[in-house]
Order: C-alpha cells, then sequence, then structure tokens
C-alpha cells in the first residue's frame, strides 16, 4: 500500500513537471504583455527595458526553471496585470471557487444518485422517461447557454435571484464565505445549477444504466427470493455495487468542477480563479496563467490518487489483487 | 382618503425625502480598475475610478473641455516660455485632513516621471517642477510647450507625506513581489472617498463631505458601488433586472431592449477614438502579398483605390447598426485640426477605384493579409470581414486574420503586419499627439505606433516643430498642412469614429464622457 502511494506520488511529480513545462512552451504563443502593461504612448526603449525587467527575453526553459525556482518557495511572482503577488490573489479568490464547486458537486451528486435510482427502478414509469429526456438537455447544452437562460428567467423575468456576483460575503479568518447571509446563499443557486447541471445528468444516467445492470443479476434475484426488503435490495446491495463506476467518474468531474468553473465564473462574474484565468489569459499575465495551470494539474493529481485509494477501500477485490501483484 | 392612499402617500413622501438625503448610484462596467496607484497603468478604467477619488490640476469635464480642479489658474510664463505657472487651489484637503499644497503637486508630478511610471511619457518635455511659494507650481520644459496643460488631465496628485509615510514612493515595483501600499489604498481630495475595494469584485465610494467644490457641482450620488461585469449579456441583464443602476460599454445589439425597457435609457455620444487601417507602404516587397518583387502598397494610386472601395455606411448599417460616425480622417471630432471637410468620408466609388488600380498596374488585383483585433474595439473583427467583401470588388483579395489584441498589436510594434487594424484616442485633444506616434517615421522617440513605414523627413521636421511652436495661429495652421500630406498621401484608410452607449436609469442626468470616463460629480436625478 505504501510503496504504491510512494509510486503514484513520483508518477505525478512528473506529472506535475511537464504540464508546467507545456504551459511555458505554450505561453509565448498567447501574445505579448508588454504592449499590455504599458500605455498607448510608451516608446521602443520602454518596451525594450520592461522585457528584460520581467526577463521575457530570456528562451523559456529558463523562464520555467526561474519560475519552479520562486514556486518550490511559496513564490508564484507578481501579477502582470494587478502588479500584486500571484499568492495573495490566489488566496482571495479560491475561496469563490471552492463554495461554488462544493455547492454545484453537492447539487450533481445528490440529485444525480436519486434521480439515477429512480428512474432504475421505475424505468417505465412517466415520470423516469420525462427525467430521461430532460437530462439529454442538460448534456447537450452548453454552459453559457444555461447560465445565460437562467439569468434570463430567474433574474430579469421573475427577478427571483441575482445575475451576477457572490452577494455580501463575510470574512471567517482568511475566507471569505457566501454561506452566512442570504444575498450570498441566493447568489450561490444559480451558477452552482449552471456549472453541475452536466455532472449531475452525467451521474445520474450513470447510476441508472449500472443499477439496471446489477438489479440483473443472480445475487439481486437471490436477496429478492430470501425475501428482503425492497428498499433493503435497492440501496443495501443494488446501489453499493453501482458505486465504483460512480466513484471514479464523479472524482474526475470535481476535478473539472473547479477547473472548468471558468466558463460559469464568467457568465455570473464570479469572482473565483476561473474569471481571474480568464483575465489573465486575455492580459497575457504569465504568472498568474503558471500559477493556476500548475494548481489545477495538482488538483487532478491529487484527485486521481485519492479515487485510486478509495477503490481500495470499497472494492474488496482490489486489495486481493494488489497484494498477489 | 382611504388607507390605500394614505399608505401611497406615506410611501411616495418617504421615497422623495431618501432621495434628497442618500443616493447610491450603482456602476457596472467590463472591466476594473487595475491599480489605485494613480500612475502606475495609464489606462481608462484605471483613471476613470481614479477620477472619483483623485484629482489632477485640471481635468476635463464631462463635454470634454478643460476646467480647474486642483489648479485655478494655468498659463505659460511671461518671461520664460518654457515654463508654465499653476496657480493652486486653496484651503483643499486630502480625505485624511492633511492640507493640499504644491509640495504635494511637485511630488506627484516627480513621483509620475519615474522610469516605472505609465504616464511618464505625457511628461517627457518637463525638465524641472519647483515650487516657488505654497500654491504655485512651475513646470520647466526642455523648449516651449504650448500643449503641457493638456498632459495633465489624467495627471493625479497624491499627498506626499501619506505617500511616504506608507513607503509608497516607488511606482510598481514587479521584481519585488510586494504589494504597493497605493495599489490598494487611496488618499486623494477628490469627491468621493475609498470605503472597500476587492479588485475585479466590488469597489465602494463614499461622498467626501469636504470636497471643495461641494456647492459648486451637483454631487448628488452620494455613494458608488462599482462592480465589474465582464460578460456583455450578464452586464444588460443586470441593467434590466435593476441590480446596477448605470452601465457602459453596452453591446451594439442589445442597444434596442435596453432603450425599450421601461425606466431606462441608452445615452449616446461619439468616442474620442477613430478606427482605420494602416498599411505597409514603407517595404521594398510584402511578406504576405503574392506580387513579387514590388509592393503595391507603396503606389498611392493603390491605397486611394482600397479607400474608395471601403463602404463606410454600409458598415455602419450593417455591422455597426448605425452606431458609428463614418470618418475621412484618422482625428476624433473633439482634437485640435480636425475639419469637417477632410472627415467627410471618401465617397465609395467602385468603377473609380478599378480605374485608379488599372492605372497603378493591378487590374487584376492582387492578394494580401489583413491582421486584425478581435477582442478591442466594438465590433472589430465583424468590420475587418465587411471590408474583406469590399476590397474583392477591386480584385484586392484579402486573407482575414483575427486575433486577440495581446497577439495583434505586438504585429503593429514590431512592423510584421502588412495591413492591419488601429483605434487611437487623443487624450490631450491635440492633433500632435496623433502626428507624434501615427505620422512621424519611426524611431526611438517617435512613430512607435507607425507601422506604414511612411517616412517624411521634411513632415518630420514639421512635426517635431509643433512641440515647441507658441504662436497658436500658426501652429493651427501647420497642424492643417501635416492633415494636408496624411490625406494626400492616403496614409490611412480612415473607417469611422467610434461611438459611445451608455446604459442607465432613465432618473440619472447625465451626458455621455468622450472619453468613456464618467465623472459623478457632475451627475444629478431628475
Amino acid at each position: 500500500m505504501l510503496a504504491y502511494i510512494i509510486r503514484r506520488m513520483f508518477q505525478s511529480v512528473i506529472v506535475l513537471l511537464v504540464v508546467g513545462l507545456v504551459a511555458f512552451s505554450m505561453f509565448r504563443f498567447v501574445g505579448d504583455p508588454v504592449d499590455n502593461m504599458l500605455g498607448q504612448e510608451r516608446t521602443q526603449a520602454d518596451i525594450e527595458r520592461l522585457r528584460t525587467d520581467l526577463g521575457l527575453d530570456q528562451p523559456f526553459p529558463v523562464q520555467y526553471f526561474k519560475f519552479l525556482q520562486g514556486a518550490v518557495q511559496g513564490n508564484f511572482g507578481v501579477s502582470y496585470r494587478q502588479g500584486r503577488p500571484v499568492a495573495t490573489i490566489i488566496a482571495e479568490r479560491a475561496p469563490a471557487t471552492l463554495e461554488l464547486a462544493f455547492v454545484s458537486g453537492l447539487f450533481a451528486i445528490s440529485l444525480g444518485i436519486a434521480l439515477g435510482v429512480f428512474t432504475a427502478i421505475r424505468r417505465q414509469g412517466v415520470a423516469a422517461n420525462v427525467i430521461m429526456t430532460l437530462s439529454l438537455i442538460g448534456v447537450s447544452l452548453p454552459t453559457f447557454l444555461i447560465g445565460i437562460l437562467l439569468i434570463y428567467v430567474f433574474s430579469v423575468e421573475l427577478d427571483w435571484l441575482p445575475s451576477f456576483g457572490r452577494g455580501d460575503t463575510v470574512m471567517v479568518g482568511n475566507w471569505s464565505t457566501g454561506f452566512l447571509t442570504t444575498s450570498g446563499i441566493k447568489a450561490l443557486i444559480l451558477p452552482s445549477i449552471t456549472l453541475g447541471l452536466y455532472q449531475m445528468t452525467l451521474i445520474m444516467r450513470l447510476v441508472r444504466s449500472e443499477m439496471l445492470e446489477v438489479l440483473r443479476a443472480d445475487y439481486i434475484r437471490f436477496a429478492r427470493a430470501r425475501g428482503l426488503s425492497e428498499r433493503t435490495v435497492n440501496f443495501r446491495h443494488a446501489l453499493r455495487n453501482t458505486l465504483v463506476p460512480v466513484i471514479t467518474v464523479t472524482g474526475l468531474q470535481l476535478g473539472a468542477i473547479i477547473a472548468f468553473a471558468i466558463i460559469t465564473e464568467t457568465v455570473f462574474q464570479w469572482p473565483g480563479v476561473g474569471l481571474l484565468f480568464i483575465n489573465a489569459v486575455q492580459f497575457v499575465d504569465i504568472p498568474v496563467m503558471a500559477a493556476y495551470l500548475m494548481l489545477i494539474s495538482v488538483l487532478f493529481v491529487t484527485i486521481n490518487l485519492i479515487v485510486d485509494l478509495l477503490y481500495y477501500a470499497i472494492d474488496p477485490r482490489l486489495r486481493v489483487d494488489g497484494r498477489t501483484a | 382618503m382611504t388607507m390605500k392612499h394614505l399608505l401611497l402617500a406615506v410611501s411616495a413622501t418617504a421615497l422623495v425625502a431618501s432621495a434628497a438625503s442618500a443616493e447610491t448610484l450603482r456602476w457596472a462596467r467590463a472591466g476594473d480598475s487595475l491599480t489605485l496607484d494613480p500612475h502606475a497603468q495609464n489606462e481608462g478604467p484605471t483613471h476613470a475610478l481614479a477620477h472619483q477619488i483623485m484629482e489632477p490640476l485640471i481635468i476635463r469635464d464631462m463635454t470634454g473641455s478643460m476646467v480647474p480642479a486642483l489648479a485655478t489658474e494655468w498659463s505659460p510664463s511671461e518671461e520664460d516660455p518654457n515654463v508654465w505657472v499653476f496657480k493652486l487651489r486653496e484651503g483643499v484637503t486630502f480625505h485624511d485632513g492633511a492640507a493640499f499644497d504644491s509640495e504635494d503637486v511637485v511630488f506627484s508630478i516627480n513621483r509620475a516621471m519615474t522610469e516605472d511610471s505609465d504616464m511618464k511619457e505625457l511628461l517627457s518635455s518637463v525638465k524641472e517642477v519647483r515650487a516657488p511659494d505654497q500654491y504655485t507650481v512651475e513646470i520647466v520644459t526642455d523648449g516651449p510647450n504650448p500643449i503641457m496643460a493638456n498632459n495633465l488631465t489624467n495627471l493625479f496628485i497624491m499627498d506626499k507625506d501619506w505617500t511616504e509615510a506608507n513607503g509608497a514612493v516607488e511606482v510598481q515595483d514587479y521584481e519585488g513581489g510586494e504589494d504597493t501600499f497605493a495599489a490598494k489604498n487611496a488618499n486623494g481630495t477628490g469627491p468621493y472617498k475609498l470605503v472597500s475595494r476587492e479588485p475585479d469584485v466590488k469597489t465602494v465610494l463614499a461622498l467626501n463631505e469636504n470636497y471643495w467644490g461641494m456647492d459648486e457641482f451637483p454631487m448628488e450620488v452620494t455613494e458608488i458601488i462599482y462592480t465589474p461585469i465582464q460578460n456583455a449579456a450578464t452586464r444588460v441583464a443586470a441593467l434590466l433586472s435593476g441590480e446596477v443602476d448605470f452601465i457602459q460599454d453596452v453591446p451594439v445589439q442589445d442597444l434596442q431592449r435596453v432603450a425599450q425597457a421601461d425606466g431606462l435609457d441608452v445615452r449616446t455620444a461619439p468616442q474620442n477614438r477613430v478606427i482605420f487601417f494602416g498599411m505597409n507602404m514603407g517595404a521594398e516587397d510584402l511578406d504576405n502579398d503574392n506580387v513579387d518583387g514590388k509592393n503595391p502598397l507603396a503606389d498611392v494610386r493603390v491605397r486611394q483605390a482600397m479607400s474608395m472601395a471601403i463602404n463606410r455606411d454600409a458598415i455602419k448599417q450593417v455591422v455597426m447598426r448605425g452606431q458609428s460616425q463614418p470618418a475621412g480622417m484618422i482625428a476624433p471630432p473633439f482634437v485640435n485640426g480636425w475639419n469637417q471637410e477632410m472627415d467627410s468620408a471618401s465617397k465609395t466609388d467602385i468603377a473609380a477605384a478599378k480605374a485608379l488600380m488599372e492605372e497603378a498596374g493591378y487590374a487584376d488585383g492582387f492578394s494580401i493579409q489583413l491582421d486584425c483585433p478581435n477582442d478591442r474595439y466594438v465590433n472589430d473583427e465583424a468590420i475587418c470581414q465587411a471590408a474583406v467583401g469590399m476590397l474583392a470588388q477591386i480584385g484586392v483579395t484579402v486573407n482575414l486574420d483575427a486575433k486577440p489584441k495581446a497577439q495583434h498589436f505586438p504585429l503593429i510594434s514590431n512592423g510584421e503586419t502588412d495591413f492591419y487594424m488601429l483605434g487611437w484616442g487623443v487624450p490631450t485633444y491635440d492633433s500632435e499627439y496623433i502626428f507624434n506616434f501615427l505620422v512621424h517615421t519611426r524611431g526611438d522617440k517617435y512613430g512607435s505606433w507607425n507601422g506604414t513605414g511612411y517616412s517624411n523627413p521634411e513632415l518630420d521636421a514639421k512635426i517635431q516643430g509643433l512641440a515647441s511652436e507658441t504662436d497658436l495661429p500658426k501652429r493651427n495652421e501647420m497642424i492643417n498642412e501635416i492633415w494636408q500630406v496624411v490625406q494626400e498621401e492616403q496614409l490611412y484608410i480612415p473607417i469611422h469614429h467610434q461611438v459611445l452607449n451608455w446604459g442607465m436609469k432613465s432618473g440619472i442626468d447625465s451626458i455621455v464622457d468622450p472619453e468613456d470616463s464618467p465623472k459623478f460629480k457632475y451627475i444629478a436625478f431628475k
């Protein structure tokens, strides 16, 4: 087990280094930050000076090495756009994204599993068929369109929920939370649905098809023959055995929720790291882009690791295989 | 009077009372100010926020004319033409209570001239700033500078003691990795005080009760809540749903929607920005064309033909939905040197354009690449697409390459484009600014945005002469002569003047600032 974890950690570090290298080699195609940083009146001399100051005149492996050097000491540099330390900016922005990801993850998992089980058990029912049809919409509509649609209905027409921002936030230590105010909670609803809808329908369809397969298995029939209640059969025996693939997908989707909150955050002006990243790309804010990409890859690598470890906990067969291998 | 009427009457009085006592204005635009440090960025949204909190010596009001702010009078010195004298307003205090005097002005201008300041190019002619007494400042230039005052309208004055005490004397330090205190805090003399600020999220300002102009301006907005909303559809939705009161950058496709909504207005005015195409006429041969050994753009007849092929009215109607003003010269109408005759757009005449092409030896046309930004100007890429079709009519096959601004503008700076779109605003409201950057031969000090390769030593000498010509009628005559050459040579193909659209609650009484920089002290409620 320990050897396995160490091996996985080692792989993770290599993945991170490669991600960083690819990111840095691509930054020069994003554009030149110097033109954005200096005003319209800049002279050629200004451009040269700033480029040298920022080390942009050096080849990208050198820039990458300098970035790594700083990063291991916890220094991600200064944002070209805001002129403030990147670490500070990301720390300020992270709570917004994490809270949004948490709520939409919760929404996706709870509703996804519940509806998945429901549509599997009542698969001939009218309600189940309606839900299945509607879920197609969730899978096929692009996020930004869902967001704008929700804004149009619930903010502009019905005037129930805010169209942008986080509402009022409260500082708990260094963490700005929107959970403690009414406007903060109201502001969470539309973005969470927008962000979680795709994941929700995905989990629902996955749970349903896995469940249908399991319900046909012999041991379910035997369980029924033993006279166990429908409830015990469905939830203790059937649902539990559908969870392994569901956990894999859910785990990876959780990473996706955080990483791809970019679009939702842009539509709802949600002040999280995704919006920060979009602004950074437009401005060619290399320190912010680099730090963000590294953080996201750390996130994916960690989630993958956790998912692998969860397999061990849930599926005893893997434990046996692991020992013999 | 029934109960219902009574209630209505009471609530109506309450509304009136609250309107008189406190008016919050919720303001949104696409981008946030980048920093509160007034000398760190020379950029629109950054200056727009700074204008509420801090003040320059001279300010442009919402019509664009120069009016006194921290200086009450200014003029070139009578004894020495190289010196400008500014009389300062007395009895002004900063938000923390410190008194404002000439020491702060000398400090601020010197700070804005340091290497890391983004404002230093506007002060490049300044040799020395001195304070003969507490309320007089003299700016010494390296030669007579007739438009010195024009360069100061976005140059904000900071409190010397406050800045020094907080270690913010240095403008911006990308190397150190530290927050500059002045980037997150502000202590100005302006009409509003900074209450709180979260960059890219929300900035709250409150009325400065001790403002020197309390009796001079409406000052009816008592609180400003400023939230950037990047996505245009969301920004419009926020206005429609009443979550904000005032938005800048209304997208042209949503103008009607906002104008038709109850209680909302769209106000429109020409912006201080002209959109045009530049052509690389200086190169021996072009990289991205199909003509070998020569440069078709070097022939003035080709340039004229291309300009004639552009149907500016069609661009206005189809691409801009009426929201533009066709242009014939690359100066916005507010600028000294602009004239109606030159700006009456060159007429579209395909037959004449074809004749010119034939005369120049390009009867069969040629192909060329057009570089265009896609996130900088209003409908920039769509304008370029329209131009592609129009130029095809005279046989010029255009390959359009549209890119984000961060990739587009370096092409112009580095001289890597043959045919490009550019927009230009003139903060000094004087043609000299346009000539220095767009017409003068490219060099260390001049012509940094001149991607045309055009070089005319005689014209260069005249442009440089403008800087020190103090006889204004004579100077205007020189400006006119330079414009005539620019027009004859068809140095650029002007397209249009951009139009600004502000969306707001009907109750807000405001005109549209040509620099897209609202100044809330001028805003009243109806």
